[in-house]
């Protein structure tokens, strides 16, 4: 026993001394709320592998609006980090995979046996008949509807449960000086409608859209068009002045009643705000997406031509790891996409998420990466912009529709 | 022409930054156009390759981008420009000459103003643009203002209003651009007329009426759309406008003041002998002298109107349709949607706007110089 203890720490040495050099870049868009997260993680791996130096290189800017641009010239110009974030789906597939980018991480998973520690679906998510090709390192939800319940038995409601039932409520609450629904600029308007059509076409509508079995010109996609419309009259006017963390303000203090916005609202509430989840705040599934789960999710994989590619292997041993992820994911305010993961770390929120979403079908967000093009999901806010202008439901879905054909969505 | 010692230094001693010059600014300008006629961006699998195939496609990008009707946005942004440009100019020019002329009139402290009227033009518009955000919260900052004394509180969505007005149909663009064309032909052919130079005003009198014609006869009833759309001003750009007006008008008021100083005192005192009021001093001797510094003025600020991406970027973030400009869209197809070739054929569109500012000015002062 004794001898194979000795065996085992000389591999491990030499294993060690292997990857005790080099260097170790980490693209990400996480700083200031998120970085402790990111910290975390890279304070784990530099107690595994005290020899490479880690190199931090965050671009700031919320969903990686201003990292994806710095991102794509140095990898245009042959410069790739050793490792970068990207959102599952069709952010890393339709750009970096399908540009032949990536390298295939496919023996990885199932050397770490990660094929059954994650979710099928997610799993096919980050998957194309050629390989597997990054690592998930955590979920976020993105149909929540958000409320205070103190506020809601103050003013005679309870939560919708459709959007009928909202839009039906919306007088009694406009009657009171509340604000129905509180949306921000333009990307939170895009992910209400996400929820919309979610709730409108259902699970398996929804993932027809993005398949091309339903056309955005379709009767049943139009009508996407014409609840969100309704849903918008019940909205503040002043959406575009507000970022997502002005919206969820007026819903705690009590000028609007409702908010749909991905959990990242629920690290806020709790960390930022220091709320109860439960009492300080409250959640629902957005009406009519009960039982599912529009799911986004960060991960990382191994760009062709990284200069340290062991050292980013060992990088994303570690972000798959059950250690990592629950290390990582508290900090955050998402959960694990692993189904061992230890809830009890989590707060109550993400434990209710956790369960959801080993429950509930799983279906990716258009606005956060995982469902479309980048060039489809950037011009839909054209399309958003268009509907705006025009409030002409066909307007909007012929431009969806001319934008999906005009950039190949259903390659 | 001889090869002496003293040419080959300069030469050598040009050729430096000749070198940087033809590769930096000239080939990188040729690159983009270049890619501007490819589809790079239209196929996945090539738009991030390490080394991507392009196709050649001809004006096709340019042509999407004036008459293909999902590229409604940057036709907004080419009005959005022209509004922009125009009020910026007007605010800059209006108050910077205000400003001047009331420094120039021996204000007590005259150093100090200068400096406080000034200060803004050192700030980065990304600063000013941040500041003024604030300013203009729809819950905050200018909108509370008339309640510290009592009043109610302002309601208008500074950077946030989707009120459109003066608006007009894209579809009747070619022909006003036609009539306008032929306007300043006709313009041209006028002064050569009137400075005697027969050949040169029939050629342009000639070109006038035929392009004339060819707007009555075509463009009227030309139109790249198949449905009208309508395009105008966006009430959402008055807070943009404020923001770099009180930016830039600090520097055009140093500007006028240099120009002030340079008027010989003489001048003015001649014309007070001749009787002439403070109003018609400044209206017949003062403004004409300062022609030229307008001009100045109206070349620096309208090319940076033209190209302005800053302080939009920070005012009203890049996803904000009611506030857009070219630069701003130029630098989401780009960079967000992968789509490099239309990009870079908004980039042109942006180089020759701003050439056809620059240029003519260029020409210009270049003729001026050598016929000194």
């Amino acid at each position: 026993m004794k001898r194979l203890f000795a065996l085992v720490a000389v591999l491990g040495l030499v294993a060690g001394m292997a990857h005790a050099q080099g260097k170790l870049e980490i693209f990400s868009w996480w700083a200031g709320d998120e970085g402790p997260a990111l910290q975390a993680l890279i304070d784990l791996y530099k107690q595994q592998h005290p020899g490479v130096e880690v190199i931090n290189a965050t671009v700031t800017g919320g969903s990686g609006v201003n990292a994806r641009a710095v991102l794509k010239t140095r990898m245009l110009g042959g410069d790739p980090p050793d490792s970068f974030q990207v959102h599952a789906g069709q952010e890393l597939i339709g750009t970096w995979v399908a540009a032949n980018r990536m390298e295939d991480l496919t023996s990885l998973f199932q050397q770490q046996g990660w094929m059954s520690a994650f979710p099928q679906n997610l799993i096919d998510l980050i998957s194309t008949p050629n390989g597997i090709w990054s690592v998930p390192v955590n979920i976020h939800r993105s149909n929540v509807m958000w409320y205070v319940p103190a506020n809601l038995q103050k003013w005679g409601v309870q939560p919708p449960t459709s959007w009928d039932d909202f839009l039906a409520m919306c007088p009694t609450l406009q009657s009171q000086g509340v604000t129905p629904l509180v949306v921000g600029e333009n990307w939170t308007v895009q992910h209400l409608w996400e929820s919309v059509a979610v709730a409108t076409l259902g699970a398996q509508g929804w993932n027809d859209l993005w398949s091309g079995k339903i056309q955005f010109t379709d009767p049943q996609a139009v009508k996407v068009w014409d609840v969100f419309g309704k849903v918008l009259a019940c909205t503040n006017s002043d959406a575009s002045g507000l970022s997502w963390q002005q919206a969820t303000d007026r819903v705690v203090n009590g000028q609007a009643a409702f908010n749909v916005m991905g959990d990242w609202a629920a690290g806020y509430m709790t960390t930022t705000l220091k709320l109860d989840p439960g009492t300080g705040f409250g959640w629902e599934a957005s009406p009519g997406t009960q039982g599912v789960f529009v799911m986004l999710a960060d991960s990382f994989g191994l760009p062709k031509g990284a200069p340290d590619p062991q050292n980013t292997m060992a990088w994303l041993e570690l972000l798959g790891s059950k250690q990592g992820q629950d290390a990582f994911n508290p900090l955050k305010g998402s959960i694990s996409p692993r189904l061992d993961s230890d809830l009890s770390l989590y707060n109550a929120y993400s434990q209710s998420a956790a369960k959801d979403w080993q429950s509930d079908t799983i279906v990716g967000s258009l606005v956060h990466g995982a469902v479309a093009k980048e060039a489809f999901m950037s011009q839909f806010a054209d399309v958003m912009n268009i509907y705006l202008a025009s409030q002409n439901s066909e307007q909007a879905a012929n431009a969806a529709q001319a934008i999906a054909n005009q950039v190949r969505l259903y390659d | 022409m001889k090869l002496t010692r003293d040419r080959v230094t300069a030469i050598l001693m040009l050729l430096p930054s000749v070198v940087l010059l033809a590769v930096f600014v000239y080939g990188f300008i040729g690159r983009t156009f270049y890619v501007s006629l490819t589809d790079w961006g239209q196929d996945p699998t090539q738009a991030l390759a390490l080394d991507p195939q392009l196709h050649f496609v001809g004006l096709k990008n340019y042509s999407d981008l004036f008459t293909n009707f999902i590229e409604t946005r940057f036709r907004q942004d080419l009005v959005n420009t022209f509004f922009f440009t125009v009020l910026f100019l007007v605010g800059c020019l209006g108050l910077g000459l205000g400003l001047a002329v009331l420094l120039d009139r021996g204000v007590k402290g005259e150093g100090l103003f200068r400096t406080i009227f000034l200060f803004p033009f050192a700030l980065a518009f990304i600063v000013t643009g941040t500041i003024w955000r604030w300013m203009f919260q729809p819950e905050g900052g200018i909108n509370v203002l008339p309640t510290l004394i009592g009043l109610p509180k302002l309601d208008f969505g500074w950077l946030t209003s989707r009120v459109q007005i003066l608006r007009f149909d894209w579809n009747g663009l070619p022909f006003v651009l036609g009539l306008l064309l032929a306007a300043v032909l006709a313009l041209l052919a006028w002064r050569a007329f009137r400075r005697g130079q027969g050949l040169r005003g029939t050629v342009s009198a000639v070109l006038a009426s035929l392009v004339a014609l060819w707007a009555l006869a075509v463009l009227r009833h030309a139109s790249p759309l198949p449905y009208p759309e309508r395009h105008g001003f966006n009430l959402a750009f008055i807070g943009i406008i404020i923001a770099a007006v009180w930016q830039m008008s600090g520097y055009t008021m140093a500007l006028y003041l240099a120009g002030l100083r340079g008027i010989p005192e003489e001048l003015r005192e001649a014309a007070r002998v001749d009787g002439a009021s403070e109003w018609q001093l400044y209206r017949y001797v003062i403004l004409p002298l300062l022609g030229p510094i307008s001009l100045s003025a109206m070349i620096i600020l309208g090319h940076i109107s033209l190209k302005i991406f800053d302080l939009v970027f920070a005012m009203a973030g890049p996803d904000h349709a009611a506030t857009d400009v070219p630069a701003l869209l130029m630098y989401l197809r780009s960079f967000r949607a992968n789509q490099f070739a239309q990009g870079a054929a908004i980039a042109v569109v942006l180089l020759v706007m701003v050439a056809a500012v620059i240029i003519p000015y260029l020409v210009s002062s270049l003729r001026g110089e050598v016929r000194r």
